[in-house]
């Protein structure tokens, strides 16, 4: 009793330690969180904040627990259901509608200094007025290029001068069909390309109101229209099914595609690549109608049936803090979310002008995002690449597309 | 222990078909563990399964009765019938698989060939690789651009399509890889057939006259008409529920995966990508009546020409 009461006095972040202790001796043993990710490139960094909360909370020991990307939603919503999924673990804007309004996430301690974070993330994992997550990271796209492949085709670097036209023109002087090489890939991937240029052209995928479609907007199909003349009309980039069987990062690494558009979470695997050492670097995206990136940032979250509640709230807040957030920053693995925390990461790889992500910032757009955003985002991966590889109009399929995406937007 | 095998050793002086009725219970003490399993495993989910295709479910649990909705929107999906065709054509293809089992079989059969145990392991490989391992090798394989199939092909001046992207072969290289799977266990169950065949019954037909391949017709293919029975059956429930190849060898953004999804594929993302738990009980509802019609006429259409010795 008397432990309590001198705590009692302590601040806000000490209390919440106590509360993890008490309860857990109570129970009079340790207690194991489990922390769910996707990334195994972020997995070191995961461990070793997980490392340096236990140093912290000698009782909680927590287990980070890597599901590949690809399995990961359908093993956590069926862990969800079945009320076994991780205490904390990883969310994303296009599934975090679904999560939070069906009541399966706590919400966060109303203490947390939110303005630490950029507001459009921290407005991203806000549901009907409570906050479920603190920002994790961020990420924008790049343009990265071949340096290599430049030099031998004598083409001008890309920089903050460049627009559509002027990446069309290098691409058509990288493209060298003999060598089976080609200026850029293009392929129909939303968040790294065509959602960017979509912005850029002054469209939109859905109305602020989550209500409407944007894809039967002229502007929107402008953006979708620059990627599939890259491919059929120009000729610069490989076909949809050539990317299909071969990635577009391993074509890019392979020094097959001289340029790429890629999200800032690329840089970590880059930098890891042997071959590609004072190969690559990195520029801002070329201008549409004007300057657009789409941001989006992932957030921790905690499963409203965590069997430790009090404990996995407390790793949640922790994982929110600036010492997570810098060593986060210090592995190069992603662009961490914690104000003053980003120039770390930039400074950790310093062969690449990671500036330029920072710098998007300012004329960022937010993934779009409704309540129930896969079931129009799958429509979007059906019917994209039949325009992409040239066997379907474009306008024709957007125009079904918006009408498939209102239907899925009127249920919600 | 002794009472059971004195049970044994006087139901063994029995002449069969007139057991005791004491030893009823013993058989079904034995067959309990199974029988239990069976019923929990694969009875019990069937029944719930029936039971979900008319609720309606939310993304984490909880379901509403909508009586036959889900079977409503079923006929009006033309993704339905699209997937069942092409699970039809996949499982024909597949099915090309047996005749060149029972050669194979019949091949590993010679008597005095060289290094015969060395060939049916090679063959029985595939059987024992997990599909995930011989979906990236294949994937390897039928890659469009650094394929090893495409480069072969090259040698001879063809110009070989995107094998897995390229929605006009697609099915076909799924079945070559569905084919190449089977195979080796085929054969195996073949072998098996092939060697309860006495052989008294090729030497008369040589005494008579009769070359291999007419002994072939005459002899093994009649007396092997059991397992290929057993096999064809087999394979058709097998390759109706065609998923893994799918959706370890096609990318989601692959152009031709809306047009070349089998009937599984389609349960797994109703189930699991858009979250319309119940419509996914429904087609897999649709799919167990397939089989089941399927294996019912297999089962009549047996009596023609399978022979029992």
């Amino acid at each position: 009793m008397l432990r309590r009461r001198v705590l009692a006095g302590l601040a806000t972040a000490a209390l919440l330690a106590m509360a993890g202790c008490s309860s857990a001796s109570d129970k009079g043993g340790d207690v194991t969180l489990t922390y769910g990710v996707w990334d195994k490139n972020q997995v070191p960094a995961m461990e070793k904040i997980a490392g340096e909360f236990t140093k912290a909370h000698p009782t909680v020991t927590v287990k980070v627990e890597l599901t590949p990307s690809k399995e990961y939603w359908t093993k956590l919503q069926t862990s969800v259901t079945g009320g076994s999924a991780p205490d904390v673990f990883w969310m994303n804007a296009p599934r975090f509608g679904l999560y939070a309004s069906s009541g399966v996430l706590a919400p966060m301690d109303k203490k947390a200094d939110l303005s630490k974070y950029p507001k459009s993330l921290v407005d991203t994992y806000n549901w009907q007025g409570k906050q479920y997550a603190l920002p994790k990271d961020y990420d924008t796209i790049g343009l990265w290029y071949n340096k290599a492949l430049f030099d031998a085709a004598g083409v001008k670097y890309p920089d903050d001068s460049w627009t559509w036209d002027t990446l069309t023109e290098a691409a058509k002087k990288l493209t060298d069909p003999a060598k089976g090489q080609f200026g850029i890939a293009a392929p129909a991937y939303s968040q790294e390309n065509y959602y960017n240029t979509i912005f850029q052209a002054g469209g939109s995928v859905v109305s602020a109101d989550k209500k409407k479609s944007g894809y039967d907007d002229a502007a929107t199909v402008k953006g979708l229209q620059f990627w599939v003349d890259l491919i059929n009309k120009q000729k610069v980039s490989p076909t949809v099914q050539q990317m299909s069987d071969t990635e577009p990062t391993q074509l890019f690494t392979s020094g097959k595609v001289a340029m790429m558009y890629g999200g800032s979470w690329e840089a970590v695997g880059f930098a890891k690549d042997d071959t590609l050492k004072g190969k690559i670097d990195v520029a801002v995206l070329p201008k549409g109608d004007q300057r657009a990136v789409v941001i989006h940032g992932l957030g921790n979250v905690v499963y409203a049936k965590s069997k430790h509640p009090k404990e996995a709230l407390e790793f949640a807040t922790f994982l929110g803090s600036e010492q997570a957030h810098k060593i986060q920053a210090e592995t190069g693995t992603v662009i961490p979310a914690f104000e003053g925390t980003q120039q770390t990461w930039v400074s950790s790889m310093p062969q690449y002008q990671l500036k330029i992500f920072l710098d998007e910032v300012a004329y960022a757009k937010p993934y779009p995002i409704s309540k129930n955003t896969a079931a129009w985002a799958d429509q979007e991966r059906k019917l994209l690449p039949t325009a992409w590889d040239g066997s379907r109009d474009l306008a024709g399929v957007s125009k079904e597309l918006a009408a498939g995406m209102n239907a899925a937007l009127a249920k919600e | 222990m002794t009472t059971t095998e004195t049970r044994v050793a006087r139901a063994a002086t029995r002449a069969p078909g007139r057991r005791p009725r004491g030893d009823w219970p013993w058989a079904y003490l034995m067959i309990a563990p199974t029988g239990l399993g069976l019923a929990v495993f694969y009875l019990w989910p069937v029944v719930q399964t029936v039971y979900f295709s008319f609720t309606e479910w939310g993304a984490f649990g909880g379901h509403t009765w909508v009586g036959l909705a889900n079977y409503q929107t079923l006929i009006h999906d033309p993704a339905v019938g699209h997937a069942l065709r092409n699970t039809f054509v996949y499982s024909g293809l597949v099915l090309l698989g047996v005749p060149l089992s029972i050669v194979l079989a019949v091949l590993l059969n010679t008597p005095k060939l060289r290094g015969v145990s060395v060939y049916r392991t090679l063959y029985f490989l595939p059987v024992v690789t997990m599909p995930a391992a011989v979906a990236m090798l294949w994937r390897w394989i039928y890659n469009g651009d650094y394929g090893l199939l495409n480069y072969g092909l090259s040698l001879f001046g063809v110009d070989g399509p995107y094998w897995v992207s390229d929605g006009r072969v697609v099915l076909y290289a799924m079945a070559v890889v569905g084919v190449w799977t089977l195979i080796g266990y085929n054969a195996v169950i073949f072998l098996a057939g092939l060697q309860c065949i006495p052989q008294h019954y090729y030497e008369a037909a040589a005494i008579d006259g009769a070359g291999r391949v007419r002994q072939f017709f005459s002899i093994t293919l009649p007396l092997l008409s059991p397992s290929i029975f057993f096999v064809t059956v087999l394979t058709v429930i097998g390759s109706l529920q065609m998923f893994d190849l799918i959706y370890m060898m096609m990318d989601r953004n692959n152009p031709a995966l809306t047009d070349n999804r089998t009937i599984v594929y389609l349960f797994y993302e109703a189930a699991f990508v858009n979250n319309q738990r119940g419509y996914a009980a429904c087609i897999a509802v649709v799919l167990l009546a397939v089989i089941l019609s399927l294996t019912v006429v297999q089962f009549r259409l047996q009596k023609k020409w399978v022979h029992y010795e």
